[in-house]
């Protein structure tokens, strides 16, 4: 979880490898005391939660108890799956989008000098624009509907991919660069045996980071546009004052935030190995 | 300085008595910005041979090896590849390098990173599983082809890079300190490796190292430098026999007498840089 919280506070750019070194050390070694201690808080913190909001007026704070009880209620509606799927509906379209065109447009940013005279201007300008400014407008060309939240989740998650594949491909390691010239490899066979896969750990960081922004965009779409999916959800039910049942979206996002980002890992060691030691 | 050189020294029978070029550098300067790196260094690298640059800590060993490889260009004089007196071979030679530990690609299996270069040349598939399992077994890593470097120990790791090197068949074999970061043991299994390896192909090898004992127990020659700028001070002819290995050459006589006298040599070269 470490890992996530950091990746997220730390600047767009991750170096993957340095940070995956240091922490897999640490984790292996304390493993069985760490969980013990994590699960014993997580415990404790819901305990003090229901035991202190049992004090509290229901409207602003509810027991987990209750949380549980309506989230029981929505799941036997069929009103949380039918939400938690629209919201992923557009989420995957967004991100599936962004991963689609960042990507590519990363490497050749990396690998022609012109575009990278023509792009930074703009990259650095959008960069730093809050997006949620964008918000607005995107309702304006695009509506309340589907095509509006998928505008805004993809220009949120855009970035990090952006960023962190056009990293990756301009810091391939230069000895790598010169096995390649001692073996006489054209430039496209350069960029397939050594810039690509040099650039997959820094891919996969830049997905997990996306994967963070793409559910604040998420989030921001469905409260901006038609409050539908989980963001609508949690605006509905905040507006009529059911805090019980406010709670479980949001619960299922933070469930989705950490199962998403946690098989990003995943699948990086798997594709990556290397980049883990 | 360039006279006392002596390597013709009849301590092989298998070779032609006339002696060929492999490569040879005429007056090759570089600089890197306003700094002299490369002061003229002409020499041969003879085919056949194994030969050693040896020199103190940056006097230029990398980046005359470099320029061999074409990885860097010389600002002035001759790089000649092959030997243009000898007219049936007008076909440059062809080189591969083995670079120092860290230089196989992670992300390639010991498999693929041995394959590369010929993968590079569009040799066909089996051509080069046949080839590639051939150079494994002759650093006697057959087994490991599915490894990736990150699962193996620097020296198996080197031993890859020297596959990796070997797998193209090259004429000339350019080794930039393969040896610096692996254990003392390590490195003398390494040696007689190499050693056994040199005997079976007879490849022209240029070794860069620091370590005179690695320079005497695996060189036919070894060149020595000097820094400040980099230049050429000597060069010896090593007749220790051959086959060799790392023990038996470092029991002879001449082992230590040569040793000592290359030590003399860098010793004095450093004092006269020094007071400079
Ligand atoms: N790309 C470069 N730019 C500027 N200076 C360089 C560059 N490469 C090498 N040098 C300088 O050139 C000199 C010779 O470097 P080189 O690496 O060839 O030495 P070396 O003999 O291989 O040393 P070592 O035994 O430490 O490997 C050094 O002073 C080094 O600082
Ligand atoms: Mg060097």
């Amino acid at each position: 979880m470490t890992k996530v919280a950091d990746d997220e506070l730390r600047t767009e750019v991750v170096k993957p490898a340095s940070t995956a070194r240091t922490d897999g050390r640490r984790v292996r070694s304390v493993t069985p005391l760490k969980w013990t201690v994590r699960i014993t808080a997580v415990v404790v913190f819901f305990i003090v939660w229901q035991v202190y909001a049992s004090g509290v007026s229901p409207l602003l704070l509810v027991p987990p108890s209750a949380i549980l009880a309506a989230g029981g209620h929505m799941i036997a509606s069929g009103q949380l799956g039918t939400d938690t799927l629209l919201s992923l509906e557009a989420m995957v379209t967004g991100f599936g989008l962004a991963l689609l065109v960042s990507v590519p447009l990363g490497l050749i940013w990396a690998r022609y000098r012109v575009v990278d005279w023509v792009i930074q201007p703009f990259v650095m300008a959008i960069f730093s624009t809050p997006l949620i400014a964008l918000v607005p407008l995107y309702v304006l060309w695009f509506g309340f509907g589907f095509a509006a939240k998928v505008a805004i989740i993809g220009s949120f998650s855009f970035f990090p991919l952006l960023l962190n594949t056009y990293q990756g491909a301009v810091s391939v390691d230069p000895m790598y660069r010169d096995v390649a010239r001692a073996f006489r490899a054209t430039d496209r066979q350069t960029w397939r045996h050594v810039v690509l896969p040099s650039c997959i750990p820094y891919i996969a960081a830049g997905i997990n980071i996306s994967l963070g922004h793409a559910l604040t965009g998420m989030i921001i779409a469905e409260f901006y546009t038609n409050a539908s999916g989980l963001g609508g959800l949690v605006l509905n039910n905040a507006d009529t004052f059911q805090t019980a049942r406010m709670f479980v979206p949001i619960f299922v996002v933070m469930g989705l935030g950490v199962l998403l980002m946690s098989s990003t890992r995943w699948l990086k060691r798997k594709i990556a190995p290397w980049a883990e030691r | 300085m360039d006279g006392d050189v002596s390597t013709e020294t009849g301590s092989r029978h298998d070779r032609s008595p006339l002696k060929h070029n492999a490569v040879s550098c005429e007056k090759v300067t570089k600089r890197f910005g306003s700094e002299l790196i490369l002061d003229e260094v002409s020499f041969e690298l003879t085919k056949g041979s194994f030969t050693s640059l040896l020199g103190p800590s940056g006097c230029g060993k990398t980046t005359l090896l470099r320029i061999i490889a074409g990885l860097e260009k010389a600002d002035s004089g001759d790089l000649i590849m092959g030997d243009p007196s000898s007219k049936n071979s007008d076909a440059k030679p062809s080189m591969a390098v083995v670079f120092q530990q860290g230089s196989l690609f992670p992300w390639k299996s010991v498999r693929r990173n041995v394959a590369f270069g010929l993968e590079l040349a569009g040799v066909d598939r089996a051509t080069i599983a046949e080839r590639v399992d051939r150079t494994l077994e002759m650093v006697h890593l057959t087994g490991t082809a599915k490894k990736f470097p990150y699962q193996l120990s620097g020296g198996m790791q080197q031993r890859v890079g020297i596959a990796r090197a070997l797998a193209l068949d090259p004429d000339i074999l350019l080794m930039d300190e393969p040896f610096a970061s692996v254990d003392a043991q390590t490195r003398e299994e390494l040696h007689d490796e190499l050693l056994e390896i040199w005997e079976r192909t007879r490849k022209s090898v240029l070794f860069v190292t620091h370590s005179i004992d690695e320079a005497l127990v695996l060189s036919d020659e070894v060149v020595v430098m000097g820094a400040r700028p980099g230049r050429i001070l000597r060069r010896f002819a090593i007749d220790l026999p051959r086959p060799r290995t790392e023990e038996s050459a470092r029991i002879l006589p001449s082992f230590a007498e040569l040793h000592h006298d290359i030590r003399k040599l860098l010793v004095r070269t450093a004092v006269d840089t020094f007071n400079a």
